[in-house]
């Protein structure tokens, strides 16, 4: 049944259907309403887990990493600075094959601080061995963290669920939450393939020298490798139960005859998709690829979803200081040995929460169809400020 | 050492530490005196290294090792799983580090889990340096030690600061045991991990450990430099309940020795015997030392 529900109330209630035994976070906006929400349900005696409050993000993290080393489901939320805070962690979790889930709500990092969304944060830990999935709507971030505990589980990867921060956290849409039967169902009891117990003692992070290293590291990138299968049916036996489906890694939109398409991940995907509806009205052939997972990436799958057009913009709210876009540079290497290669431009937005209008985006599109060649640009700058700024140095 | 001792050791032998190591003593100790029924989260440090180069590990009970500063978050995680999945009868939780993961860079994780109240025993092995990446200083050097981070010169007497008393500001978190030993004295430890052990709620240790390398010392020397260490005033052991000091370890008159007999042995103290000014160090230390004993009551 459909109900009206902030974002993060939406997605608090999603976690605790996944029945979660431990969760641990510590506030931080925009992530607060989901910890706050989740507590209510703890205090209420509607989340059956043990819900520790930490004094940092950095503990938060070791929390659910010793949590689920117990063998218990674990989850935390964070957000920018307390995601930085936790990298260190982030990194060990993945290393140690920890099916850990947590959702990011997505915001700019400081200097200058910033509480606003774009997707830096989590982009900044693309390589930290997580799953990375990226959410459109509310409902998507729902239903993502049910895949996402399936996915970990059945991979021993942990998933990062990432969600715009405010545009999604904050913001009441229709919602459609399982029961828990039918959550149950789609979600089976989380069953360990290790965990720390006095009947079968094992070191968990043992050393590992030169000698060692690089195997314990290359077998988690295949497992990664190999994921794209679990994820593709997550998401297929979601469909099958629920009867909705957002794409595994990718999602495509007006894609088959597009000259232009439009790559992007998160909320802008709903703009995106304004947006190419008025310019297919008039007649314009474009089209979106929206890409789900960045981790692991889908090569190939981008390759087969965008070689037939003559120009690809990759529309995207962070950036490598110094290179381009994120995402743009992955998708370049997509065509890497290629014949035939789209051009392929960078278009940086968004950056701390500056709204990004559905025209910047036909202006974008319809500057790709008159001319494709490859470009890096930032979107909707004050270039009087930048001027003044540049004068002054 | 008869053959089965060592056999049934939970903290098995083969391991790489040093000879003489202090903290491999304590912490096969405390091991041994925990018991099989007992999960380990461990800071990274020497007995973290030690003990599991890969493939090859000295632990016979669950142990794990995430990061330096996090032992006392990984516990509190363990111990909450073990509730939520309604194994908490079945299995104690330890958590333990060096002095730099315990007073330093750990703290912070330290006070969460006191104040949260987990059931969880910390235990620090303090050797008064960080020996794990080379013996540089940390929060529980005590005055005027040498370390590579704090070398004596034209203006320096080596290490500038006293040992940051942990104790005391754990029991003030309201940690239910409190207690210091020392790897001088194994059967000590013994005594205070079994009781920690019995009690319910967050628990601190501090264990003195002598640390060959870091002290400049014989091999040798350790378990009797760590007796002269208490018998003179300068590491007193001790053990608080709720707060309050119920029980020291006292110094009987005969056995008491000053704190030149504890510096001369150690080459972090040399500095203090080359020169003249030396002797106004030393007798700083022997202060800190007498009043230690006035303090906890060591000989009354």
């Amino acid at each position: 049944m459909r109900e009206m529900m902030e974002g993060s109330s939406a997605v608090a209630e999603s976690v605790a259907l996944c029945r979660p035994k431990v969760v641990c976070a510590y506030p931080i906006t925009p992530q607060t309403h989901i910890v706050e929400r989740l507590a209510r349900l703890h205090a209420e005696g509607r989340l059956d887990a043990g819900y520790v409050l930490a004094e940092s993000e950095f503990t938060a993290a070791s929390v659910v990493l010793g949590a689920s080393a117990t063998g218990a489901r674990a989850y935390t939320a964070s957000s920018s600075q307390g995601l930085l805070l936790m990298t260190e962690v982030i990194f060990n979790i993945a290393g140690m094959r920890l099916p850990v889930v947590m959702t990011v709500a997505n915001r700019a990092v400081s200097a200058p601080i910033n509480i606003w969304n774009d997707q830096q944060d989590s982009m900044s830990l693309r390589d930290c061995g997580w799953i990375q999935m990226y959410a459109e709507d509310v409902q998507e971030a729902c239903d993502m963290h049910l895949q996402a505990f399936r996915i970990a589980e059945s991979l021993n990867i942990p998933v990062m669920v990432c969600m715009d921060g405010y545009i999604l956290t904050h913001a009441t849409e229709p919602v459609d939450l399982p029961s828990a039967g039918e959550a149950d169902s789609y979600l089976p009891p989380f069953e360990p393939r290790f965990h720390l117990t006095p009947t079968d003692p094992m070191t968990l992070g043992a050393m590992a020298g030169p000698d060692a290293y690089m195997e314990v590291r290359m077998l988690l990138h295949r497992s990664m490798q190999q994921a794209a299968g679990t994820i593709r049916q997550a998401a297929v036996d979601f469909h099958e139960m629920f009867g909705r489906y957002a794409g595994a890694q990718l999602d495509t939109y007006h894609a088959d005859d597009a000259e232009v398409l439009l790559v992007s991940m998160g909320s802008l995907l709903g703009t995106m998709k304004d947006a190419v509806d008025e310019l297919r009205e008039e007649g314009h052939p474009v089209g979106i690829v929206k890409v789900r997972t960045i981790r692991p990436f889908p090569r190939s799958e981008l390759h087969d979803a965008l070689h037939r057009a003559r120009a690809v913009g990759v529309v995207e709210k962070d950036i490598s200081l110094g290179l381009e876009g994120i995402l743009c540079s992955e998708i370049r290497s997509a065509f890497c040995g290629a014949a035939e290669t789209p051009g392929i431009s960078s278009f940086v937005a968004g950056l701390g929460g500056r709204d990004i209008r559905k025209e910047q985006i036909k202006e974008i599109a319809l500057g790709l169809l008159s001319d494709n060649t490859c470009r890096v640009e930032v979107t909707g700058l004050d270039h009087e400020v930048l001027w003044r700024a540049h004068e002054e140095e | 050492m008869a053959h089965e001792q060592v056999e049934s050791r939970l903290m098995a032998y083969g391991h790489t530490a040093c000879a003489g190591c202090g903290e491999a003593v304590a912490a096969r100790t405390v091991a041994e005196a925990a018991g099989p029924d007992v999960i380990i989260a461990n800071a990274t440090g020497c007995l973290e290294v030690f003990t599991t180069r890969f493939p090859r590990s000295s632990w016979q009970v669950p142990w794990i090792h995430s990061l330096f500063e996090n032992a006392a978050s990984v516990a509190s995680g363990i111990e909450v799983a073990l509730k939520a999945l309604g194994r908490a009868g079945e299995v104690k939780v330890i958590a333990q580090g060096g002095d730099g993961a315990t007073a330093d860079i750990g703290m912070g994780a330290i006070s969460g889990m006191l104040e949260r109240g987990h059931d969880i025993l910390y235990v620090c092995y303090d050797t008064e340096v960080y020996s794990n990446t080379g013996y540089q200083r940390s929060g529980l050097t005590p005055l005027d030690a040498l370390t590579t981070t704090s070398p004596a010169g034209a203006m320096s007497w080596g290490n500038a600061t006293r040992k940051k008393d942990l104790p005391a500001i754990f029991a003030a978190h309201g940690a239910v045991y409190v207690a210091t030993s020392t790897a001088g004295f194994p059967t000590d430890i013994t005594r205070k991990v079994k009781k920690a052990l019995s009690l319910a709620g967050p628990r601190y240790l501090q264990i003195h450990c002598p640390c060959v390398a870091g002290w400049g010392i014989d091999s040798s020397k350790g378990i009797r430099l760590a007796r002269i260490a208490v018998n003179s005033g300068l590491y007193p052991i001790f053990e608080m309940e709720e707060g309050v000091l119920t029980r020291v370890r006292k110094i009987k008159p005969d056995e008491l020795l000053p704190v030149v007999e504890y510096l001369k042995e150690q080459k972090r103290f040399s500095h203090l015997f080359k020169s003249p000014g030396g002797r106004d160090h030393i007798e700083a230390i022997q202060l800190a030392a007498n009043s230690n004993i006035e303090r906890y009551g060591l000989m009354t």
